[in-house]
């Protein structure tokens, strides 16, 4: 039977949903929840990873470092997953802390052309005994080729594993299939997909993903995570069941976890809505919603202009400053079309 | 906390190198550079175009490099030998720009200062007195060795230096560069962490506020975009028109030196927070314009040096 390996960062990337304001209790119960279930690896912190607590993002109501003392706490047979951003993280004031708290898997994340930022962060992880993985973000933004030679470099720099990260939930499953045939078919590691549902598509992609070879699939409890959410984690593990992969979680439990997800972690369940549809379809990443649906009010531009515009200046994950900038063009050209009228 | 109010925030700039003086000119100062990546061949470029500065060596480590061939075809003596071609001959210049890595520099920084050679270096080391020449110039001569921060630093501490001047209470600042990742070197790319760590001590250095961050995002689009900053900052109430004039002239003295700084979103408060933006278009010197953050960290010393070689000829005409 084919093996597939869980991650779940719904207390991660579901930080993005409720503006980075997660709580101790929340994380608390969730990470037993999850640890209950045999989920295999647990990741948490503020939506951008490890220091990405920002005005540009959004600041956390709980410090990196008490996130992760709280979830370790309540971990045991699940390990503790940290993400960091080279540009955002650094080795000596973030990864290294969060390795000494006790994380055991490091997520290395650069935008998908950009996988030599990461090459000191995953020897860092590697040396000190950890499991390292690079994550390259954006990838509907690179073609197949490209993203192989940055798998390749992170491959090189002795990481135990790629994934592709479709931060906008642009890619269609036939789009997937392509990336991954050529990924795993060219390296050595295994090589996962992290989904979000802007088109609808996070479970189909994420089933493109291991149909074509690839072994690491993250998933969050009812989706929970940046814009329209992840691929939903319990019918994850159901569709990967019906279709005969062995992921070793208990599916009672997962259905369970989801409950109490909804229950005590989220304010709202992720839904598609028609911001994260134009994002999806703009190709811009899921994290910037919650600022374009403020930035826009306060300027007065339709949102959906706001994410096509910002898919034609090629935005990429981290870039929520330009936000304002590009909603002030906006507002400057209306005006200056009504004046002209 | 808020820092003493040593200038007046409105008062005209001073120090910097008129440009066009028709009066005649002492000597040049001799500087030789030590990096022929693209921060150290583009200072080659820069300082022909210098009335007070002249580029007596260039130095990398591989003579078919980039930065040396094309030093050699514009008739500048270079060498490969790294730091030794220094040692072997320390009467060739005056000063040095380091354009190598902070662990390189922090070899070079003993060797240099033993031989009497005052450095500006273009590394994030932290070894020597921080410069921003449009906050800081005039205390500068007197270092043997001054730090030109980084790119985003540059670009971001005079105006977080303007918000520090206007408001009492600022709780804390925070800069966002985006940059080309074209413009980005493998030095940078291997030196993010010490980016960050340097870009965030100067902001504490220069607003006096103990919580700063910094973020660094690398963009590959095509075309490529150019360097932006964006500058925000935490404050109990925000007084944007006490602000907004000294932001202004503060703009105005660093486009004295960096011809394509330009301010593209001005202070706005939004969020509970003040935030502006500027947009670097370089000079098109060795890489494009969209590599403003070379051009900014660049021009910054170039301005920082030429500054140096006006001191020396007030001092001791040569």
């Amino acid at each position: 039977m084919k093996h597939v390996l869980i991650s779940d960062p719904t207390l991660r990337d579901g930080n993005h949903a409720v503006m980075h304001q997660l709580n101790s209790t929340q994380i608390a119960a969730y990470c037993r929840a999850a640890d209950e279930a045999g989920l295999p690896i647990v990741e948490v912190g503020h939506g951008n990873g490890l220091a990405a607590a920002s005005l540009q993002l959004g600041l956390s109501l709980v410090p990196d470092k008490e996130m992760l003392e709280v979830a370790r706490s309540n971990l045991s047979r699940s390990q503790l997953g940290v993400f960091i951003i080279p540009g955002f993280g650094t080795i000596k004031r973030d990864l290294a802390p969060a390795i000494e708290i006790g994380a055991d898997v490091v997520r290395v994340g650069s935008h998908c052309t950009e996988a030599d930022t990461t090459a000191r962060h995953l020897a860092y992880a590697r040396e000190h005994g950890k499991k390292a993985y690079g994550n390259l973000m954006m990838c509907h933004m690179a073609s197949p080729a490209t993203l192989l030679a940055e798998c390749r470099k992170m491959q090189s720099y002795g990481a135990d594993g790629v994934v592709l990260m479709d931060s906008a939930g642009a890619l269609l499953p036939a789009d997937v299939t392509e990336r991954f045939k050529v990924l795993v078919g060219g390296l050595e590691i295994p090589v996962g997909f992290h989904a979000h549902n802007n088109l609808g598509m996070a479970i189909a992609n994420s089933i493109a993903a291991v149909e074509a070879g690839g072994r690491i699939l993250d998933g969050t409890a009812r989706g929970f995570g940046a814009g329209a959410g992840n691929a939903q984690l319990e019918v994850l593990i159901a569709v990967l069941q019906q279709l005969g992969y062995e992921t070793n979680i208990d599916l009672y439990k997962v259905l369970d976890l989801s409950d109490i997800a909804e229950k005590q972690v989220m304010k709202t369940v992720p839904i598609v809505r028609p911001t994260s549809i134009v994002s999806g379809m703009a190709g811009v990443v899921s994290t910037f919603a919650k600022h374009v649906d403020r930035i826009s009010v306060q300027y007065a531009v339709d949102p959906r202009d706001l994410f096509f515009e910002l898919g034609r200046r090629k935005v990429v994950a981290g870039q929520e400053d330009i936000i304002i900038e590009v909603a002030m063009d906006l507002a400057h050209r209306r005006d200056a079309v009504s004046q002209a009228r | 906390m808020s820092l003493p109010r040593l200038l007046d925030p409105l008062a005209p700039p001073r120090g910097f190198v008129a440009t066009n003086l028709s009066l005649p000119r002492p000597e040049k100062l001799k500087v030789a550079i030590i990096g022929s990546g693209n921060i150290g061949t583009d200072l080659m470029m820069k300082i022909r175009r210098s009335a007070s500065l002249e580029c007596s060596l260039f130095i990398g480590r591989n003579p078919d490099s980039l930065g040396l061939v094309r030093a050699r075809e514009m008739g500048v003596p270079v060498s490969s030998a790294g730091i030794q071609a220094i040692i072997d001959r320390p009467d060739l210049c005056n000063l040095v720009f380091d354009a190598t890595s902070a662990a390189e520099h922090a070899k070079h920084h003993p060797i240099l200062k033993a031989l009497g050679l005052q450095v500006i270096d273009m590394t994030p080391s932290r070894v020597g007195a921080m410069a921003v020449p449009a906050i800081n110039l005039e205390q500068l001569a007197a270092h043997q060795n001054v730090n030109m921060v980084s790119c985003g630093g540059q670009a971001s501490t005079p105006l977080a230096y303007a918000i520090a001047q206007t408001h009492a209470e600022v709780e804390y600042y925070e800069v966002v560069s985006s940059i080309s990742s074209l413009s980005a070197g493998p030095a940078t790319r291997a030196n993010l962490d010490e980016y960050i760590d340097t870009t965030e001590t100067a902001l504490r250095k220069f607003t006096g506020c103990a919580n700063t961050k910094t973020i660094l995002i690398l963009n590959p689009a095509q075309p490529p975009i150019h360097m932006q900053t964006t500058v925000s900052a935490k404050v109990a109430t925000a007084d944007l028109d006490r602000l907004r004039p000294v932001v202004d002239r503060m703009v105005a003295t660093i486009q004295r030196y960096v011809p394509g700084y330009q301010m593209i979103v001005p202070p706005v408060f939004e969020h509970n927070r003040i935030v502006m933006m500027v947009r670097v278009t370089g000079l098109g010197d060795f890489l494009p314009s969209y590599a403003g953050n070379l051009d900014i960290i660049n021009c910054a010393a170039i301005a920082t040096a030429e500054h140096f070689a006006l001191c020396r000829t007030k001092k001791e005409p040569l």
